[in-house]
C-alpha cells in the first residue's frame, strides 16, 4: 500500500528534501549568486516549507512501521519548522557576509531532516539514523566561523560529546535488542519485563537522551558549545535540536518504556532536580550573554523533565506546548544576542549597559523574551511553566514542584540582571550604537515578541495539543 | 566443535566499551579520543552481532544495525577529523589542553 500514500505521509520530509536538493543544484551550478539573493530565496523556501506543513496532516505508518506520523507529530514538525525559519531570518546579518551561505543551509536543513526522521521513527534503527543525521552536520555548523579559535574548539567538544552520547545510547539499544529480540517501538512494550539488564539499558538510553537535551550531569558541552559556536547556530542548537530530542524522549518514555515507568520516574526526578539547580546556579555567575542563555537553557531542560515526569496525557501535552513557547521566547533572546554579536561583536552583559537608550526595540524584545523564560505572568512562558508544573504535580510529588518553584526565584535574579543592565544601568563605556537592522531579523524578532506576548492568552492552543497528545 | 559461549563475547564487548570510555576520559590527543569513541561503537557492534547469532538466529536486525553503525562511524570520523584539521590551523596543536579557552 505505498503509492500516493507515501507522498502524503512523508510530505514534510519530501518538501525539505526538495529544498536541500535545490540548494545543492544551485551550489554546483556554474553561476554564482550574491549572498542576499541566496538568502532571499532560502527564506522564501523555508516559509513555503513551514506553510506546507499545515496542509492535510495525515495519520499512518510507512516502511513496515519504520516511519509513523500523526497529527501530533505533524504539529511537532511544524514547531521545528517555525524555529528554523526564525533562526534563519535572525541570522541574516551574520550570513550576509559569510562565504559559505549555501553550505550553511544544506547542513542546517539536513539536521532538520534528521530531526524529522527521529520524531517519526517507529524503530530504534530509524531513530538512531535520524539522531546522527541531526547531530553530525551540527558539529560542522558549530565550526562555521572557520577562522575563530573558539568556534573550532566548540565544534570539537560537540562532536566528541555527541559521539560519546550516541555510543552510550547504542550500547543501551544493543542490550535492549539482546533482552527482547526486537527493535520495533510497537513490539517493545510487551517484551519489556524490567529485568536488571533492561534497567541498565534504560539508564544508558536515558543518558544518551540527557546529552541531547543537555540535562545535568551531561550538560558540560552545552555552555562551551553555545559560547564558541556562531550565535545563530547556538540558537538553533538550544531550540530546534533540543526540542526535537525532547519530543522523541517523551514518545520513547510514554509509549515504549511505559512498562518501566517506575524506574524512569525516579531517574527523571533526580535528573530534573539536579538540572534545574545546577543550571540556575551556574547561570548566576556568568558574564557572557551567550553563556547565560546556555545555562538558562539547561535550567529550562530541568523544568521540561519535571513536566515529563508527570507521566500523564497532561505531561506530554504540556511539554509540546512549553517547547512551542520556548522556541519563541528563547529565539527572541538569542535573536537579539545574534544581531548584536554580528553587527557590533559585543557579547558580555556589561556591554549591554545603556542598550535601551540606543536600541529600544531590541531591548524590549530581549526583555519580554527574558520575562517569558523566567515565567513572569503576562508573558507566555508563565503559562508554559504553569502547565509543566501542573503536570509534574499530577503525580502527587509536591517536593518536585516546590523545588521547581524555588528555582524560578533563582532564575529571576539572573534574567533581571540582564534587564537591569539594558534599561537602568548607566553605561560606563560607550554603549552599543544604534543598530541598523535589515527587515528579515526585524520580522524574526517581531514574531517572537508577538508570540511570547499573545500565545499565553489563546487557551485553545493548549487544549488542541492536549486533545491530540500521547495518553499514558 | 565447541562454540564460544555468549557470556564470553558479552564480557569482551563490555570490556571494550569501558576501555573506550577510559581512553576517552584520559587521553589528551584528539585523534586518540576519536579512536576511543570508535572502540565504544565497535563494542556495540560485537554486542549486536553476538546477540543476533546466539539468541535470535532467524532475524537480521542486529546484523543490519551493525552495518549502519559502521557507516555512520565513518561519517562521524570524517567530520571529526575535518574539525580537528581546522582546529590545528588555528591552535597549532591537537592536544585538548591547548584548546581550553571556553571554561566554566
Amino acid at each position: 500500500m505505498m503509492g500516493t500514500q507515501f507522498f502524503w505521509l512523508a510530505k514534510q520530509e519530501l518538501v525539505l528534501a526538495l529544498v536541500i536538493f535545490l540548494l545543492l543544484i544551485i551550489k554546483t551550478g556554474s553561476r554564482t549568486y550574491s549572498n542576499t539573493s541566496v538568502l532571499n530565496l532560502v527564506n522564501a523556501l523555508l516559509l513555503v516549507n513551514f506553510l506546507a506543513g499545515f496542509i492535510a496532516p495525515a495519520d499512518g505508518i510507512l516502511f513496515n512501521e519504520m516511519f509513523h506520523t500523526n497529527t501530533l507529530v505533524t504539529i511537532e514538525k511544524n514547531i521545528l519548522n517555525l524555529g528554523t525559519l526564525i533562526v534563519s531570518m535572525q541570522g541574516y546579518e551574520w550570513l550576509k557576509t559569510h562565504k559559505h551561505v549555501i553550505e550553511f543551509y544544506v547542513l542546517l536543513l539536513s539536521t532538520l531532516m534528521g530531526m524529522f526522521f527521529m520524531i517519526s521513527a517507529g524503530h530504534l534503527l530509524m531513530f538512531y539514523l535520524g539522531l546522527e543525521l541531526a547531530s553530525i552536520p551540527l558539529a560542522a555548523l558549530a565550526n562555521f566561523d572557520l577562522a575563530k579559535r573558539q568556534s573550532s574548539e566548540a565544534a570539537f567538544k560537540y562532536i566528541i560529546s555527541s559521539a560519546f552520547s550516541s555510543g552510550l545510547l547504542l550500547f543501551g539499544i544493543s542490550l535492549l535488542f539482546g533482552t527482547t529480540g526486537s527493535l520495533l517501538f510497537s513490539d517493545l512494550p510487551a517484551l519489556l519485563t524490567g529485568g536488571p539488564l533492561q534497567i541498565f539499558a534504560l539508564v544508558l538510553l536515558i543518558a544518551g537522551f540527557a546529552f541531547k537535551i543537555s540535562a545535568v550531569p551531561f550538560h558540560w558541552w552545552t555552555a562551551d558549545v553555545y559560547e564558541g559556536a556562531p550565535v545563530t547556530v547556538s540558537a538553533y542548537l538550544s531550540v530546534v535540536s533540543k526540542g526535537a530530542a525532547v519530543f522523541v524522549f517523551v514518545y520513547f518514555l510514554y509509549l515504549v518504556a511505559k512498562p518501566m515507568a517506575a524506574a524512569w520516574y525516579t531517574i527523571l526526578f533526580i535528573l530534573g532536580v539536579l538540572t534545574m539547580l545546577i543550571g540556575n546556579l551556574f547561570a548566576v555567575r556568568q558574564q557572557s550573554v551567550k553563556r547565560l542563555l546556555a545555562f538558562s537553557s539547561i535550567a529550562q531542560a530541568g523544568f521540561i523533565l519535571v513536566g515529563i515526569s508527570g507521566s500523564s496525557q497532561a505531561g506530554s501535552a504540556s511539554v509540546v506546548y512549553f517547547i512551542l513557547i520556548y522556541v519563541l521566547s528563547n529565539l527572541g533572546a538569542f535573536g537579539v544576542a545574534s544581531v548584536v554579536s554580528a553587527l557590533s561583536g559585543k557579547e558580555s552583559i556589561n556591554d549591554y549597559k545603556g542598550f535601551y537608550r540606543t536600541n529600544p526595540f531590541l531591548s524590549w524584545v530581549m526583555a519580554i523574551a527574558l520575562f517569558s523564560l523566567a515565567g513572569i505572568p503576562p508573558a507566555a512562558g508563565f503559562f508554559g511553566k504553569f502547565f509543566l508544573l501542573f503536570a509534574g504535580a499530577g503525580k502527587g510529588n509536591y517536593a518536585l514542584v516546590i523545588i521547581a518553584a524555588l528555582n524560578m526565584v533563582i532564575a529571576f535574579y539572573y534574567y533581571l540582571r540582564l534587564v537591569r543592565a539594558m534599561f537602568f544601568d548607566r553605561a560606563d563605556q560607550e554603549p552599543i550604537p544604534s543598530l541598523d537592522l535589515n527587515w528579515y531579523p526585524k520580522i524574526g524578532l517581531g514574531i517572537c515578541l508577538v508570540g511570547t506576548l499573545l500565545l499565553g492568552f489563546f487557551g485553545h492552543v493548549y487544549e488542541h495539543i492536549y486533545s491530540i497528545s500521547i495518553p499514558f | 566443535m565447541n562454540a564460544v559461549p555468549l557470556t564470553h563475547i558479552i564480557l569482551l564487548s563490555t570490556a571494550l566499551f569501558f576501555t573506550g570510555m577510559y581512553g576517552l576520559l584520559t587521553r589528551r590527543n584528539m585523534i586518540t579520543m576519536l579512536m576511543s569513541v570508535e572502540l565504544i561503537l565497535n563494542s556495540v557492534n560485537i554486542n549486536f552481532v553476538a546477540f543476533n547469532k546466539y539468541l535470535y538466529p532467524k532475524q537480521l536486525e542486529g546484523v543490519f544495525f551493525t552495518v549502519f553503525i559502521i557507516a555512520i562511524a565513518a561519517a562521524e570520523a570524517a567530520v571529526a577529523i575535518a574539525i580537528i584539521i581546522n582546529l590545528y590551523r588555528t591552535h597549532q596543536s591537537i592536544d585538548v589542553e591547548d584548546a581550553s579557552e571556553l571554561k566554566y
